[in-house]
């Protein structure tokens, strides 16, 4: 308060010099994760991307302990009259009123988040794992196969292209029709349109490493090509890949509601989900669009979360961007 | 140029080839084969024999296949187990109401899109951009046959600005030229019946157009901002071009080109919500049939619209090379 302007200046100087110290400290030893997650901290959208997150998983773990009634029982069957486009609204007892059965919409939302992570994450998953083991064989024998590699790269990526091809939602239906109907189906079909996303993305990162100086010193060392692929290329292949295993929860969840809205969804009934429960509200949407809200805003707010944390690793990670 | 086209269209026989091994393999992998999906699960052993081989499925696998591409060559693609029409004919009827869904669709996404995210990198942390960015962030959140409905619900039944399902009224008379609603209108004079058709499809193309406009803003933004540091857009106006001049020949023009990529790879999504857009107004395209083929388990025309899917989106995809190489004149070289 009583510094003059001047000196208040100068010590503004030297906050920022300080700053710009630490940062050289931190960067110059430190890995990218360790710099990325930095970054990450002081991201905004990181922030309210895992803040979402957080509570999306808190109330997918402890959801069915906080539900007042349960998800499936029909209480009050006896006031709800779809067919006379008679429903329930929120209200002191249901907070969220009641669905088209009579259930509690609010004990609903809260169980059905569970199964809305697990679709999520499932499927992810799938997609990931078949994605990463084709990415990595195809990114593994372009860049260390020599001439034949090369063609078996060539042929793996032109059968991932045709299936990156087809509309998401028929390669989806198309896994439906062979498996039946049932949450796992959903899971698989999602995670299939996942696969060659995942598989061109490791390749093309594999790809960009395996030119790189130090897996050319590796190689002149004489390191074995195995080796090369597992301790050099891919640990330092797999940041786009983290970045787009975060993005593909929000189109998973997004995708998921879709099938149910196609019919292709989970047809147990017992379990809610929000993707099943938004497609079943849909139907009384012009006499009670707050029916299809609830879930479709979770399944938004949810998929908006993965999308911001997601976009926020990636700028951190974006090796134009570190200072 | 005609030496690329060729290039591309013959890089199309393998990919093609493989989409019809994989499509000839899933559909012998459906549950109880064809037989089954045409007699229905509580076919007897003896009636799947008999249809089986009526179908020739008892025959080696690859002599199966032999005959699959043939009949595709010939544009056969069995017929469709819920109308009994071929199915040829059942998409060449409802292609125009797609077509036309998805070209306003994409329209809408570029005009708007190109545009917003251009703007957006120019103002970059502008309230512009902000709400760019954050509206395409949502765009990309919002299930698409959600938005559908509430715009259905919110402009159709609510407000009844615009009609809630349909192409045309039912009391409009429009003469059928080319099948597509608002260009037949034009074409006979009936500029009524034209009009009426484009309200029908302005909130199906609107709730379409979500997700590519998303990814259009988004693209376009980020590639301006790329091309904005670039040393050559610095030369340029450090030696005194006209700012407009810059903006248009030096900016725009670089900055499209991976918007131009993205476009051709949006159609595969814009299918998918085409399948869920009209379904949620009705449309009578392509896209809600296909609804009504998953419910009826309606396998022939599964097939026939994917093998279709893969070809168009192929051929746009073509379209765009083409298109990118116009622009720029760096690939025409290689």
């Amino acid at each position: 308060m009583n510094a003059t302007p001047g000196l208040q200046k100068k010590a503004d100087k030297i906050d920022r010099l300080a700053q710009l110290m630490e940062r050289t400290e931190t960067t110059s030893g430190a890995g990218l994760w360790r710099e990325a997650f930095r970054r990450l901290r002081t991201s905004k959208t990181a922030i309210i991307g895992g803040v979402v997150i957080g509570v999306f998983v808190l109330v997918a773990i402890v959801g069915p302990w906080l539900a007042p009634y349960s998800p499936t029982a029909q209480d009050w069957r006896g006031e709800v009259f779809p067919n006379q486009g008679r429903f329930v609204g929120p209200r002191g007892e249901n907070w969220f009123g009641l669905d088209h059965l009579g259930r509690d919409e609010f004990s609903r939302m809260l169980v059905g988040a569970r199964q809305t992570l697990l679709v999520g994450v499932v499927s992810m998953l799938i997609g990931l794992v078949a994605g990463a083991v084709i990415g990595a064989v195809s990114g593994a024998a372009a860049t260390l196969g020599g001439e034949p590699g090369k063609r078996l790269d060539t042929v793996i990526m032109r059968v991932t292209d045709i299936i990156l091809a087809l509309p998401s939602l028929l390669l989806a239906v198309s896994v439906a029709a062979v498996l039946g109907q049932s949450l796992t189906t959903v899971m698989i079909a999602v995670g299939v349109v996942q696969v060659p996303v995942f598989a061109r993305l490791l390749r093309g990162s594999m790809l960009a490493q395996g030119s790189s100086d130090y897996v050319l010193a590796a190689k002149a060392v004489g390191i074995r090509k195995r080796r090369i692929v597992l301790t050099q290329i891919m640990p330092n292949s797999l940041s786009p890949v983290i970045v787009q295993a975060t993005l593909s929860l929000a189109t998973a969840i997004i995708e998921a509601a879709a099938l149910s809205y196609l019919g292709l969804g989970n047809p147990d009934p017992a379990i809610p989900e929000w993707g099943v429960m938004l497609s079943q509200a849909q139907r009384f949407f012009d006499n009670a669009p707050m029916m299809s809200v609830y879930p479709a805003v979770g399944i938004i707010v949810t998929a908006l979360g993965f999308t911001l944390l997601g976009e926020a690793m990636r700028e951190a990670l974006d090796p134009k961007l570190r200072g | 140029m005609l030496r690329l086209v060729a290039r591309r269209l013959l890089q199309l026989i393998p990919t093609l080839l493989g989409l019809s091994v994989l499509l000839f393999l899933w559909l012998n992998r459906l549950p109880g084969g064809p037989a089954s999906a045409i007699l229905g699960e509580r076919a007897t052993e003896a009636e799947v024999a008999r249809i089986n081989r009526a179908l020739g499925l008892d025959e080696p696998v690859w002599v199966q296949y032999g005959r699959f591409i043939k009949r595709i060559f010939q544009l056969d693609l069995g017929t469709s187990t819920q109308t009994g029409q071929p199915v040829w004919e059942e998409f060449t009827l409802r292609f125009p109401a797609t077509v036309e869904l998805s070209v306003a669709a994409i329209a809408i996404a570029i005009v708007v899109g190109v545009p917003l995210g251009y703007f957006a990198a120019r103002r970059r942390g502008s309230w512009l951009d902000v709400t760019a960015v954050s509206g395409s962030l949502l765009g990309i959140c919002i299930p698409v046959f959600f938005l559908a409905l509430l715009l259905k619900g919110l402009f159709a039944v609510n407000l009844g600005i615009f009609p809630s399902f349909g192409r045309l009224s039912t009391g409009i008379d429009a003469t059928k030229v080319t099948g597509f609603a608002v260009l037949d209108g034009l074409l006979t004079g009936e500029f009524d019946a034209s009009w009426d058709a484009v309200m029908h499809l302005v909130l199906p193309a609107v709730a379409l157009a979500s997700i590519p406009l998303a990814v259009i803003v988004r693209m376009t933004r980020a590639s301006v901002l790329e091309v904005l540091g670039e040393d050559y857009v610095r030369t340029a106006e450090s030696k005194g071009l006209d700012k407009r001049v810059v903006r248009a020949r030096h900016v725009l023009r670089n900055a499209l080109l991976p918007v131009i990529t993205a476009v051709g790879l949006l159609t595969g999504s814009l299918l998918s919500g085409a399948v869920l857009t009209e379904s949620v107004f009705s449309f009578g395209g392509i896209g809600q049939f296909i609804r009504t083929s998953i419910d009826a388990r309606d396998y022939p025309v599964l097939v026939g619209f994917i093998l279709f899917i893969a070809l168009v989106y192929v051929l746009i995809n073509l379209l765009v090379d083409v298109a990118y190489s116009l622009i720029d004149p760096r690939v025409r070289v290689h």
